[in-house]
């Protein structure tokens, strides 16, 4: 056994242990937050595939505290026996599915279209409008975002009674649109200051009119943080409840409210509350693990200068 | 912003005077048109003639005309102009037209006795409703109940923050933890009211309730007492909300240079130290922003509590959203709610002037 010449003194060995120490602590935390996070989720998906006995006796893990079975999805018409047969309940649920797709899908466009155009525009020209300039403009419109939603439902359910719009799609599109106008003007309006003019003054001295340099040169760089305002307020229209609740009886009904009118009942049906609630999150789910960049984009914009 | 157009007008514009012509008379036609549209069915609204409308639908069918008309005719008359004025204001008659007008129209609501399942209907009454509602014990509870809401936002972003810092120590597997946290932002809050709310803290065979049980906690009621409902709603919408704030932090933590943490250890300032005198002071900015943007979307809170506690007991849980919400339910009165709502957002406007006055002061960077 020689002696080695280079070693670890009685203080870097110390330090190796508190990092050590330090490490176990970060990825204990960490994971333990985790469980916080996904537990509900994974709560949820397993309860779904429960009969009452393991939901008394509050199995955990499929296949070891008890077998999984189809009761849930069945009960919504989405089990493997049940897929192809007529079913009342999965009729009515793919409408409830439908019209959230279709509020969301919509309205989130509708916004991106509308609040780019004015981020764009109040990013690039200067306007007036009697008093108001550009900064008051967008004052104007982020403002919105104070706004509390209870402030508008009842003017607009009286509104929308006289206009016939109640309980229909386009209601709720025209609102959840509303709702969400103002985080994306906020995420393009810091979209578009980030793109030198000079693109815009080459395309326009190259014959382009401003519509032109917009659609062809702006539009393309643009895209990420549309892509992110849209996400965002995919996530945003498809979870909204109260509009939805007030607004809709039977036709427009979205999916936040038949999982809401679910569980006012007596005696839940746990199983069949659980795949209900399964199939309302899963669609942002899904998002969220493959857009993830997109939403944590659009939740920084503005904020980090 | 700055003064003038970052962008130049380079076309030349010649407008001929039959085009600007065109321009005007198709604004003022069809707002002429939108305003027969409207005297016509206020006058059978009146009850003076009948002209067999069944709703406001022509009047909004005229609107929308004007509207597309009023875009059209700026590029009509002014050109290049018109043009750019094009950017914004669709965004703006949409916005206009489907706030400004609301809220007009809420105004008058707010001061009328109106029930709408009664044939009676609008009834002007003054400032009756003002009266009601400062004698309303549930109003005054409600907004007090928003002020503890609001307040556990700074707990909420205290954990938001350790989290954060979490994130971005150096790790493995950050993208995986990073997309677990931020899940609960994608979920419905009206499913989560049902996954934790209702069947993860059920009484007896909850995993919540049963964890409880194993810690000691004999009779574990997350609804039962008035204090400790309002702290499980606040549980679950912290549960939502908290990685939105993470998210924010995060960004503002990867935004600062490492060499600045590199000094702080040069200069010999441990962990604790160099949080607090360059992390944290860094982050003020960052900080405010995400707990102003948090208030705000705490101010709306509704969902949970609609769906989990319908406000008990004993409006200990109420928010003001779901206070108004479960008026005009029980009692479609749409006149006191309407108030309710006006005051509510008069308070939210002038707190939250207040709050970003005073962000503006505490988190410019003190030289």
């Amino acid at each position: 056994m020689s002696e080695r010449i280079f070693r670890d003194g009685e203080h870097d060995l110390s330090f190796r242990a508190r990092r050590f120490a330090g490490k176990t602590l970060i990825y204990t935390l960490l994971i333990l937050w985790t469980v916080v996070c996904l537990f509900p989720i994974y709560w949820t998906i397993t309860t779904s595939f429960k009969i009452a006995p393991n939901v008394m006796k509050g199995a955990l893990i499929p296949w070891v505290d008890y077998m999984p079975a189809w009761l849930g999805w069945r009960s919504l018409g989405l089990s493997p026996d049940t897929i192809g047969a007529e079913s009342t309940v999965r009729d009515e649920f793919l409408k409830r599915f439908f019209n959230s797709g279709i509020a969301a899908l919509s309205s989130s466009a509708i916004a991106v279209v509308l609040g780019s155009l004015a981020a764009y525009g109040l990013s690039r020209f200067s306007y007036r409008f009697t008093f108001m300039k550009n900064a008051d403009i967008s004052f104007f419109f982020l403002s919105q975002l104070i706004l509390p939603p209870v402030v508008l439902a009842l003017p607009f359910l009286v509104l929308y009674r006289e206009l016939a719009l109640l309980d229909t799609r386009i209601g709720l599109v025209l609102l959840y649109t509303l709702t969400v106008l103002p985080i994306v003007i906020w995420i393009m309006r810091d979209q578009f200051e980030s793109i030198p003019t000079e693109l815009e003054e080459a395309a326009l001295v190259d014959g382009l009119s401003i519509w032109g340099a917009f659609f062809q040169i702006i539009l393309p760089i643009a895209l990420p943080g549309m892509m992110a305002a849209f996400i965002l307020s995919l996530v945003l229209t498809w979870n909204e409840y109260f509009f939805a609740a007030l607004l809709t009886s039977t036709h427009a009904n979205t999916l936040p409210v038949m999982v809401a009118s679910q569980t006012g009942s007596q005696g839940i049906n746990w199983w069949a509350m659980a795949a209900l609630s399964f199939s309302a999150i899963l669609p942002l789910i899904v998002i969220g693990v493959v857009l993830e960049r997109y939403l944590i984009k659009g939740m920084t914009a503005g904020a980090i200068k | 912003m700055s003064q003038g157009d970052l962008l130049h007008v380079v076309t030349a514009d010649d407008i001929s005077a039959g085009r600007q012509r065109f321009g005007r008379a198709i604004v003022w036609g069809s707002a002429l048109i939108l305003a027969a549209v409207a005297i016509a069915q206020t006058s059978q609204w009146t009850g003076n003639t009948d002209l067999g409308f069944q709703t406001w639908r022509p009047t909004l069918y005229a609107y929308i005309l004007w509207a597309v008309c009023l875009c059209w005719s700026q590029v009509l008359i002014r050109g290049e102009h018109g043009k750019r004025t094009l950017f914004v204001l669709p965004a703006a008659l949409f916005v206009i037209s489907l706030t400004v007008f609301p809220l007009l129209f809420g105004l008058i609501i707010a001061f009328s006795n109106w029930n709408l399942s009664s044939p009676l209907g609008r009834q002007f009454n003054g400032l009756d409703n003002v009266r009601q509602m400062w004698g309303d014990p549930f109003y005054w509870n409600a907004l007090g109940n928003m002020v503890w809401y609001c307040l556990a936002i700074l707990v909420e972003y205290a954990i938001a923050f350790g989290l954060a810092l979490l994130l971005n120590a150096e790790i493995r597997a950050r993208k995986f933890f990073r997309v677990a946290f931020l899940l609960p932002l994608m979920l419905s809050p009206v499913a989560v009211s049902w996954m934790i709310g209702k069947s993860m803290l059920e009484l007896r065979f909850g995993p919540i309730a049963r964890f409880a049980r194993w810690l000691g906690w004999d009779n574990p009621s997350f609804f039962g007492s008035p204090e400790i409902a309002k702290f499980t709603i606040m549980l679950l919408d912290a549960w939502t909300f908290i990685p939105f704030m993470m998210i924010m932090i995060l960004a503002g933590l990867q935004a600062i240079p490492k060499e600045l943490m590199e000094a702080a250890r040069v200069d010999g300032a441990g962990p604790w130290k160099s949080f607090w005198e360059v992390t944290f002071p860094l982050m003020l900015p960052v900080s405010v922003t995400a707990i102003l943007i948090r208030i705000i979307f705490k101010l709306k809170l509704a969902d949970v509590v609609i769906n989990l506690t319908a406000g008990g007991p004993g409006g200990a849980t109420d928010t003001v959203t779901s206070f108004i919400f479960r008026e005009y339910r029980d009692r479609s009165n749409v006149g006191y709610g309407t108030l309710l709502a006006m005051v509510y957002l008069v308070i939210i406007i002038v707190v939250m002037t207040i709050l970003m006055k005073l962000a503006e002061r505490f988190a410019r960077p003190r030289t």
